[in-house]
């Protein structure tokens, strides 16, 4: 695309006078893309992040061995070399392979908890913050029950309760990780409730219902998208932390926190088995919170007139 | 007359992603012991000619100018540490709003003896007569009480009564006041504008009275500055209001409701790009 | 003429606070009718109290012969609309011109929206180009056409106005006033319009109320205003206060 096409193209997704509601839209999304690819390390943690998707997906043609099956006989506990890049576990397995199918579960964890999550946090908080009263009562009681607990106690009672799994991992650690969730959307929406923008929807004839989730819940999503993305790294931590005491993934599955708990026991002579999965949670975290403070930047509508 | 400021070519500049944006295009104007009236709409760089000579302009911006002199004090070239020491004991501002300017956790009284230690060396049960005396100068009818109030436990008027009495506390020579009464109801902003009156003319200060009212502004002042755009477009005296000369002046004298005006509709004001060139 | 609005002995209570004792006032259908005062004087409260927005603890208020209840049905909606004084907070901040135009449209199911949305933005004076601005594109005085716009798509018949040109510049303030003017000559609209200043209100409107510490001090026509026929002091230092400052 030449120089001119490329500038005419800016000024049409700038254009103060957008002629359709498309145009609105698609500026509004170049702006907030520009601050966003303006700041370096975010960007560093949406590349880790698209990284970490392709892996997930490629995992079959990327993986050099079967991430289950090793060869006992052979190669048991082989240090890192050209054959093995990360060496090999206590089963004989390649723990790169292991690794790189290990991001499948990670993403799965990951996207099922902040799908659980995210919902039913937005939606306790402003129907919590909008209606107040008894309801606000209620449901922020109910809400204070779960933050009384540390997130992983709480989390091992549930998977105590429901069988180990990670499928149940998912379920208790969503269950534990919406109540930040809700208070945060109940904030927002304790500062928006009374602002003549909201009076005059009322003014509409709009209905309680309406008014939260056309009015409200937009403007409490981005604040919430971007504590969601933060949290990130605390929720594959935990699922790790479950995976670690034996009651998330179950053997032979190759998730990270499972493959780390059983690589501790040779973590002095072996520290690859343990170190690999290790550093590959790190890297993982890290550009989830790269990005969450990218987007906070990004999208807050406080910080700056979008 | 005695000059106490002398404003040439001032300029403020903001840096913005899209350029440099210029909010002051050159003012020009000296303020002697008198009351002079800065009136312009928003955007017109009123307060931020205000600023600027106080030097709370934002840091990112830019200010130049060919003179700007306080007392023959080139303040563009003094320390940040000579102009804190000017601004306060010689040069006060008073802002629109009391409750933002006044700290919200300390009683008034303390506020304003707080004010005078900073700029006099004196004992604090003298700055505590000196603050009750200031109090009462501003009318304020029970100074003891008020005295140990909080901000937040004081109305609008009571308020700016307090700002008015911190500010002046140290004796400034110079009073840059910002809507000092825009957020007042009309009869406590009579009586906040009689108070800045009397001590102005009582102490022989210079005031400088930043407004977007222009009746208002002219029935309080001397003289009177009409900013536009960033650029003066007339200067003159008070009295000669009704000769302005420029179309904008006359315009935005015209477009206000009188009581007793049949006007329907209002004349509008019709901008001309060559007034902001 | 019939009453288009009539409010009989309104009290509104706010955790104790009587900001309202018993106001009562009527406007006739087509009339421009004026609430001033100071801050604090009840004339905002008894305007969001009409609109449904505060709580009447007694009293009554009837809209076109109708009496409302605690609660207001579509149909009010659609009868009476309202201005807020701050054009910066009552425009939604994610929400296109367009949008927040479709928004009353949708909820009352008016199903020729983008006609009515191209007259209600043509009758402001904003023209297409504005619809689909976001509200940070548009200056003090636009966003304030809009909020016009929004309460005029429903062709309510009443239209209350709080302190509408308060926050705008004064040429700006001229232009909306005007504007308001027009509307309400071509759509035979009942005025409610709340202000602290005297010279607006008499300009704008035919009788007025004036209100202090919630309560009404005096009814006035325009005429008594401009011929100085006050009987409270509270009506003489305002009139006094809006000719500005007189030196001692």
């Amino acid at each position: 695309m030449s120089a001119e096409a490329i500038q005419s193209r800016r000024d049409w997704l700038l254009s103060e006078r957008p002629a359709s509601r498309m145009q609105a839209r698609l500026g509004r999304a170049y702006v907030a893309w520009r601050r966003f690819s303006a700041n370096r390390l975010a960007f560093l943690g949406l590349l880790i992040l698209i990284a970490l998707l392709v892996v997930a997906a490629f995992a079959d043609v990327l993986a050099p061995y079967s991430p289950t099956f090793g060869d006992l006989k052979g190669s048991r506990l082989l240090a890192p070399s050209a054959e093995h890049w990360f060496g090999t576990d206590d089963l004989g397995r390649d723990i790169l392979s292991r690794v790189i199918f290990g991001s499948r579960w990670t993403l799965y964890v990951v996207i099922l908890v902040a799908v659980i999550a995210a919902p039913i946090g937005l939606l306790v908080g402003t129907v919590a913050g909008y209606a107040g009263g008894w309801i606000d009562a209620i449901l922020m009681r109910i809400t204070d029950i779960f933050l009384a607990f540390p997130k992983l106690i709480l989390a091992l009672a549930f998977v105590a309760a429901l069988g180990p799994g990670i499928e149940n991992a998912v379920l208790a650690i969503a269950i534990t990780s919406w109540p930040p969730y809700a208070r945060i959307a109940r904030a927002e929406t304790l500062t928006v409730r009374n602002s003549d923008y909201i009076k005059a929807v009322q003014l509409m004839g709009a209905s309680p219902f309406r008014i939260v989730l056309r009015h409200i819940m937009p403007l409490c999503i981005s604040s919430l998208i971007v504590r969601v993305t933060l949290d990130m790294a605390g929720i594959i931590l935990t699922a790790a932390g479950l995976g670690f005491l034996g009651l998330g993934a179950q053997p032979p599955l190759p998730e990270w926190g499972a493959m780390i708990a059983s690589g501790r026991r040779f973590v002095l002579d072996q520290w690859w088995v343990a170190g690999a999965p290790g550093f590959a949670i790190l890297i993982v975290s890290l550009g989830f919170n790269l990005l969450g403070d990218g987007l906070r930047d990004a999208l807050d509508p406080r910080s700056g007139d979008q | 007359m005695s000059t106490l400021l002398e404003v040439d070519d001032l300029r403020v500049t903001f840096p913005t992603r899209t350029g440099r944006i210029e909010a002051v295009r050159g003012v020009s104007f000296s303020l002697g012991r008198e009351r002079l009236g800065i009136v312009g709409e928003s955007g017109s760089g009123k307060s931020q000619t205000g600023r600027a000579i106080m030097g709370l302009t934002p840091p990112q911006a830019e200010v130049t100018a060919r003179k700007l002199a306080f007392d023959g004090i080139d303040l563009l070239a003094a320390s940040p540490r000579d102009r804190r020491a000017l601004r306060g004991k010689r040069i006060a501002m008073i802002l629109q709003d009391p409750k933002y300017s006044l700290d919200p956790v300390m009683s008034i009284g303390r506020q304003i003896v707080e004010t005078l230690r900073t700029h006099e060396k004196v004992g604090q049960a003298e700055a505590r007569d000196r603050a009750l005396a200031m109090l009462e100068a501003v009318q304020i009818r029970d100074p003891a009480r008020v005295f140990d109030l909080h901000p937040h436990e004081v109305s609008g008027g009571m308020g700016q009564r307090a700002m008015i009495a911190m500010m002046l506390i140290a004796g400034p020579e110079m009073m840059i006041a910002d809507e000092p009464t825009s957020a007042l109801d009309v009869t406590v902003q009579l009586d906040v504008l009689g108070i800045l009156d009397r001590l102005v003319s009582e102490r022989g200060m210079g005031l400088i009275f930043i407004s977007h009212d222009l009746r208002l502004v002219s029935s309080f002042c001397d003289r009177v500055i009409v900013m536009y755009a960033g650029k003066v477009v007339e200067q003159l005296k008070a009295s000669e209001l009704g000769r302005a000369q420029h179309p904008y002046t006359r315009g935005l004298l015209n477009c206000m409701p009188k009581i007793g005006a049949d006007r329907h509709p209002l004349p509008v004001l019709d901008r001309k790009p060559e007034w902001a060139a | 003429m019939t009453a288009a609005l009539s409010v009989d002995r309104l009290e509104v209570v706010f955790d104790r606070f009587r900001a309202l004792k018993g106001v009562s006032l009527e406007v006739q259908s087509g009339e421009s009718f004026g609430l001033v005062g100071e801050s604090g004087s009840g004339k905002s409260t008894l305007l969001r109290a009409i609109a449904g927005l505060a709580p009447a603890a007694s009293g009554s208020i009837t809209v076109n012969g109708k009496k409302l209840g605690a609660r207001r049905d579509k149909a009010f909606y659609r009868e009476v609309q309202m201005v807020f004084q701050d054009p910066y907070g009552s425009l939604h901040p994610r929400q296109t011109v367009d949008r927040l135009l479709q928004e009353p449209l949708a909820i009352h199911g008016f199903g020729d929206g983008e006609k009515r949305i191209q007259r209600a933005l043509d009758e402001v004076g904003l023209g297409t180009g504005f619809r689909f601005r976001y509200s940070h594109q548009l200056s003090g005085g636009q966003r304030q056409r809009v909020a016009i716009a929004r309460a005029l798509i429903l062709e309510p018949s009443i239209l209350l106005l709080d302190e509408p040109t308060s926050a705008l510049d004064a040429s700006v303030q001229a232009e909306v006033l005007n504007l308001l003017e027009e509307i309400r000559r071509r759509r035979k609209l009942t005025f409610l319009m709340v202000s602290h200043d005297l010279a607006i209100i008499t300009h704008m409107c035919q009788r007025l109320m004036v209100m202090q510490n919630g309560e009404a001090v005096e009814h006035l026509t325009a005429g008594d205003l401009i011929e100085r026929r006050v009987s409270k002091d509270y009506t003489r230092n305002l009139l006094r206060a809006s000719e500005g400052f007189v030196r001692a």
